[in-house]
């Protein structure tokens, strides 16, 4: 009955007007993961550079359930002249302040990221990268500044698979991580370093002024959005540091310390009473776990594919 | 189409959804706050193997974060009693509280956006003290909103506090002391009644009260989104009176003596119609509730028919609009006398309140707030 994900249609085979006129009408609808959404949009601006960002994705029947109704919208009344703004609409309902209107990206992003924290309580959501090698993954816990996103776009740019940039997909049955493979969330300094470091990767243009600087979003690879379905057992929890000129090394993590890291970082631990704590008291029995301080990304690679290449 | 009340008065009817009726299911119980309840429901009437996996999800979620409200529901009110307790003030809980401290089955898959309590009129002033010493801070910004409450208004503008940001409204009464209905509220605290076991101390309204209370504030809110979710609160609280008999009898005289009759007549008649909600035929007699009535009846019918459904555009017609106009003209009409109500709207119609919004964060999903949409 829920079959209904053609596995051969995607966004990249809608032509450019094709997938203008769905954005503006009935919607994109895509499944990102686990999840199916309808993405739509009154601002035609940011048609190219969203086709460009989820080329690979399936699209999903129009008569299938779709997780999330999101879109966003311009401004009303004279608004739309004076100072253009973008609303972001879930489902009928408008849940944030509207911002710029060159921002209207990053919204359907950070919108799209809200309704999957505020609305499933079916799996632990916690606030982490998290990156795949060979079905074994690694998880990157970290507040803003750390490095996390940089980190993970140059992991992902060298033979990892992005499961997700911004949140990590536990499942309480299997404990294993459900990959979303949207895009990478890249910030001011790190929007460089990645063009360079990744020349092949598309990055949308740098949209300046944002409440996190200016961002750019990163693609995620062809492999790894081919490969979402492929659930991976969590081995490694990183808690990545960029430090200016630090020898990239990994220091071993406590088990009480890897478990607060986790839990405090979990969107949803608070709702799910004893459910959350099992779930991630598991994960840190699962998971070998370490800080990590780096500044060169070459470096940091070799030392995430050491890792990789030692047994289970 | 209202797939929502189907699958709530029928759980069985869920075996026939396709997967866009599943769809349009999920957003109308996500807008009438009633996800995690259904959940409950299609899983006491032993149907959850029907439910596909996506919607699954979704009504665990929603179902799992009622849960959760309610262990946060419990703390707030220990911490309640501890602020309130060494004053010597009672805490009596009332609505969603009430039902998940005294564990009825009306808590079931209930959200809630704020914890309320009743105080002793007398007392309330020492009750703003002592809460805003333990961390509790008035949100009524403008001066006018302060003194609308403090002047014509049952309740103190609405507390929160400092660091949980949970939600708190202290009332003196049930109703304004300008509407037209003046229940006595020192009968309500009177009767109310120790909870004891884990929540020592705690009191909440008795139950024919908690019915009562509800009754009148279905029919006395201008706020039209959760009107269905108090709906079914009804339903459940009146289903659990019946299993004595003759409660129902003093819930009628309790209703009477109130002043309360005429909400309660209103919650027996759409909770029959709509939730099928079993009304023995002597109470049926006795409040009038079934009654065809005049044509102001009758489009009281049409009006409520239209907001006591999910409020998804997907159940809207082009009635739904004015009928939620005229439900909130209503709600005010039954609160103020007709030269307040003309000032009050006059003075919403000049200075709007502006629609609450949020900044766009991902921050951690919070678990008692006093959001009132259906986000």
């Amino acid at each position: 009955m829920f079959r209904s994900r053609n596995p051969t249609l995607r966004v990249r085979d809608l032509s450019p007007a094709e997938f203008r006129q769905r954005l503006a009408g009935d919607g994109i609808r895509l499944a990102a993961g686990p999840f199916q959404c309808r993405l739509q949009s009154g601002i035609s601006d940011i048609a190219d550079e969203l086709a460009r960002l989820y080329a690979h994705h399936p699209l999903v029947d129009s008569k299938a359930f779709t997780d999330f109704h999101v879109s966003v919208q311009p401004g009303r009344g004279l608004r739309r002249w004076l100072a253009p703004q973008a609303r972001f609409v879930v489902d009928a309902v408008e849940p944030f302040t509207p911002l710029p209107r060159n921002q209207a990206l990053p919204m359907l992003e950070w919108g799209l990221n809200w309704c999957i924290t505020a609305y499933s309580h079916h799996i632990l959501v916690i606030h982490a990268a998290s990156v795949a090698r060979g079905g074994r993954a690694a998880i990157l816990p970290a507040p803003p500044g750390s490095g996390k996103s940089t980190l993970c776009a140059a992991l992902v740019n060298r033979g990892w698979r992005l499961l997700s940039d911004e949140l990590t997909l536990i499942r309480l049955d299997t404990g294993q991580i459900m990959g979303l493979a949207r895009p990478v969330n890249l910030k001011n300094a790190s929007i460089d370093i990645i063009r360079a470091y990744a020349p092949d990767a598309f990055l949308t243009r740098p949209v300046r002024d944002t409440t996190k600087g200016t961002v750019a979003l990163m693609a995620p690879s062809q492999a790894s959005v081919e490969g979402v379905d492929e659930w991976a057992d969590p081995a490694w929890m990183v808690l990545p540091r960029y430090r200016a000129g630090a020898e990239a090394a990994l220091s071993p993590m406590g088990n009480g310390t890897a478990f607060l890291q986790l839990a405090d970082n979990a969107m949803n631990y608070h709702v799910m009473g004893t459910r959350g704590f099992d779930a991630v008291g598991r994960l840190v029995d699962r998971c070998s776990n370490y800080r990590f301080e780096y500044s060169r990304l070459d470096d940091a690679v070799a030392i995430f594919d050491r890792l990789a290449s030692e047994a289970a | 189409m209202n797939l929502l009340l189907n699958a709530y008065r029928n759980p069985e009817s869920i075996g026939l959804l396709d997967e866009s009726l599943w769809d349009l299911l999920v957003r109308q119980a996500r807008h009438a706050n009633l996800l995690g309840r259904l959940f409950l429901r299609l899983q006491a009437a032993g149907v959850e193997g029907l439910i596909p996996e996506r919607p699954h999800n979704h009504l665990l979620s929603g179902a799992v974060m009622a849960g959760e409200q309610g262990h946060a529901i419990r703390r707030e009110a220990r911490y309640l009693q501890e602020a309130l307790g060494a004053a010597g003030i009672p805490v009596i809980l009332l609505k969603g509280a009430a039902y998940v401290a005294a564990g009825l089955p009306a808590a079931q898959g209930r959200l809630f956006s704020d914890v309320d309590i009743l105080l002793p009129k007398a007392r309330l002033g020492d009750a703003e003290s002592a809460l805003q010493l333990k961390g509790w801070v008035s949100t009524a910004t403008d001066a006018y909103d302060q003194r609308y409450y403090r002047q014509w208004m049952h309740e103190l503008p609405a507390m929160r506090h400092v660091f949980r940001g949970s939600a708190l409204d202290v009332h003196h009464t049930i109703l304004p002391p300008t509407s037209r209905l003046k229940p006595d509220a020192s009968l309500l605290i009177e009767a109310s009644v120790e909870l004891g076991g884990d929540l020592p101390g705690i009191r909440t309204l008795a139950l024919p009260d908690l019915i009562l209370h509800s009754a009148c504030h279905l029919f006395h809110e201008g706020e039209p989104n959760n009107l269905l979710r108090d709906l079914t609160d009804l339903d459940l609280l009146l289903r659990h009176l019946a299993q004595d008999d003759a409660a129902w009898d003093h819930l009628a005289e309790r209703a009477g003596q109130l002043q309360l009759s005429d909400p309660l007549r209103l919650a027996l008649r759409y909770c029959h119609s709509l939730l099928e909600t079993p009304v023995p035929s002597r109470i049926q007699t006795r409040t009038g509730c079934l009654l065809g009535g005049g044509w102001v009846q009758r489009l009281r019918d049409a009006m409520y028919a239209r907001v006591l459904r999910p409020q998804h555009p997907s159940t809207a017609d082009v009635l739904t609009p004015l009928a939620r106009r005229a439900l909130y003209i209503r709600a005010h009409w039954l609160r103020m006398p007709p030269l307040l109500l003309a000032y009050h709207l006059a003075h919403k119609a000049l200075f709007p309140a502006r629609q609450e919004t949020h900044p766009l964060s991902t921050e951690k999903v919070e678990l008692v707030t006093g959001e009132k949409k259906a986000a």
